[in-house]
């Protein structure tokens, strides 16, 4: 037997991640800056954390309901509501999920097969498209444009779609680029979707860390609410990446489908964490503020310092991400990361890998301290200096 | 323009220049701002926070308990006055409920902090009665932890 013909062509055919080598660099390396990596630096809020491990004191040891206990779908229920205005039933509308990104899998296992089209718009969670290969659906990109700062248009969408398109991922506010949607710029998507047999997988994981203006939801346009699934989760908002703890939303049959592989698959998310979402949804409104703040004052300094070096920023309006094009630097995404982390120790992520219209930009996460952050910008205006040099 | 105070209320060593950076503002204007917070008495001072325990110094901090009687016409205030102005006397806040004010005092030894107690807080006319409490350990001051290490243990993970 050979054991690697044992695998499935579409997992076996799965390059991997181009950004493996710089991981094993860093471990080798001291005193590296990381702006790389795509979580929050802050801890959990104590309260939270104090909540799970009171479950655990108390002997909440035990499964949960399949779909997450109703406690908590419940206060998930009423969060979205006051917080985008977003109605769904706690009973049969809201999964609790392990991170985000099994909500991911399981809407797409659920809803593709060989012979769809998923339509991903690129640079983007590198996520997308994995799930949607291991089903046996094909990856439809759209490549985001930066004069568009990296926006969906009804026009990219209307030439992407064909009769085989079954799912479009909306991924905003964007890892990796920061971009968001506002109202007016979703309802030109809705336009074009309404009145298609398209299901919409809205990724919104980074709705809370919205800098200008309040994050629109798809599914808050009433004639897309039946055809989106909003995929939701604690990491991001509430520091919680370890937790794994998230959720998704939409009609009851769509629901239902997930609900069905999820408990073959997962049973149900984790009790403790679960205690300690529900904690986090009621009583933690202020810390997310007060990240939500220090992200911003960040983010500032970012964009100011990039774009003092002569780099062409656009201004991102979301999540914690920078998208500078690097472009007249001459080297390409991945000469100018793998060199920068040589020379100044100062890891991000070449654009690239978030799909290949990322090519020519960098990702700089600013989910990093202040004073990491000015030093990094110090080290990175230094290393564009010599360039050529 | 209150975001300026929060942000050097945590690190008043930020520079004008990166304070500009972090809220989008000129360097100008942020100097301005400063400059008018500092002549309003917003800004009050730039101490910074010590760990005096990791240091040789030695030190001793008494939180007391103060019971006053206010006097006719100048309420509390005066005799708040009275006591704030000894420089032993680090903090002093009025209090609602069981006393009236709380004097937190510093000296070199626990006779000092006894001997400044008895000899010019309670001899003042005004006071009636005090409680003192000698602190053992600080843990955290200003919002800060003293023993808590920051340090990014992230592990490398694509996302």
């Amino acid at each position: 037997m050979i054991i690697e013909d044992m695998i499935l062509s579409n997992v076996r055919n799965m390059p991997p991640s181009g950004i493996r080598k710089y991981f094993d660099i860093i471990n080798e390396m001291k005193d590296v800056i990381s702006l790389g990596v795509g979580e929050p630096d802050f801890v959990t809020p104590w309260n939270i954390r104090e909540a799970g491990i009171y479950s655990l004191e108390k002997g909440h040891t035990h499964y949960s309901s399949n779909a997450g206990f109703i406690e908590l779908r419940e206060e998930i229920s009423r969060y979205l509501k006051r917080k985008y205005s977003l109605d769904y039933s706690a009973d049969n509308q809201i999964l609790v999920t392990v991170g985000g990104s099994e909500g991911i899998d399981v809407a797409l296992r659920a809803l593709v097969g060989p012979g769809d089209e998923v339509i991903i718009p690129e640079p983007s969670f590198v996520a997308y498209k994995g799930c949607t290969v291991f089903t046996g659906a094909t990856p439809v990109v759209i490549n985001l444009r930066h004069e568009d700062e990296f926006k969906l248009t009804p026009e990219l969408l209307e030439k992407a779609i064909t009769p085989k398109t079954k799912v479009v991922i909306i991924p905003f506010p964007n890892n990796p680029t920061g971009a968001i949607m506002n109202r007016e710029e979703l309802a030109a998507i809705v336009e074009v979707l309404k009145d298609k047999d398209i299901i919409v997988l809205s990724d919104e994981i980074y709705a809370e860390l919205t800098y200008e203006g309040e994050h629109v939801s798809i599914a808050s346009f009433p004639e897309m609410k039946d055809k989106t699934i909003v995929i939701n989760g604690f990491s991001k908002t509430y520091a919680m990446t370890g937790w794994r703890m998230g959720y998704a939303c939409g009609h009851p049959v769509l629901i239902d489908a997930m609900k069905k592989i999820h408990q073959y698959a997962i049973m149900c998310a984790p009790t403790t964490a679960q205690y300690a979402a529900l904690e986090a949804l009621k009583n933690s409104d202020n810390n997310v503020d007060e990240m939500v703040k220090e992200y911003n004052r960040r983010r500032r300094v970012m964009v100011d310092g990039f774009r003092k070096m002569g780099l062409d920023c656009f201004e991102p309006k979301g999540a914690f991400y920078l998208f500078p094009c690097i472009k007249s630097t001459g080297l390409s995404s991945d000469e100018f990361c793998e060199k920068l982390l040589l020379k100044e120790k100062i890891l991000i992520i070449p654009g690239n890998a978030f799909g290949d219209c990322g090519e020519g930009f960098v990702r700089a996460c600013y989910a990093s301290s202040m004073g990491n952050i000015f030093e990094a910008l110090k080290r990175i205006e230094r290393f564009i200096s010599t360039i050529g040099n | 323009m209150e975001e300026i105070l929060e942000i050097i209320e945590k690190n008043s060593k930020y520079t004008e220049k990166e304070i500009a950076a972090m809220t989008g503002k000129t360097v100008e204007e942020v100097q301005a701002a400063i400059k008018k917070y500092e002549e309003d008495n917003i800004i009050v001072g730039y101490p910074t926070l010590i760990n005096w325990e990791r240091t040789s110094k030695e030190s001793v901090i008494a939180l007391i308990e103060v019971k006053v009687t206010p006097q006719r016409g100048e309420g509390f205030d005066k005799v708040a006055e009275r006591i704030y102005k000894f420089p032993e006397v680090k903090s002093c806040y009025l209090m609602s409920g069981g006393f009236d004010l709380t004097v937190i005092v510093e000296g070199k030894s626990m006779k000092e902090v006894a001997l400044f107690v008895s000899e010019r807080l309670s001899t003042q006319e005004c006071v009636l009665s005090t409680a003192t409490h000698f602190v053992l350990k600080k843990y955290k001051d200003k919002g800060t932890i003293f023993e808590e290490k920051t340090r990014d243990d992230r592990e490398a993970i694509f996302i």
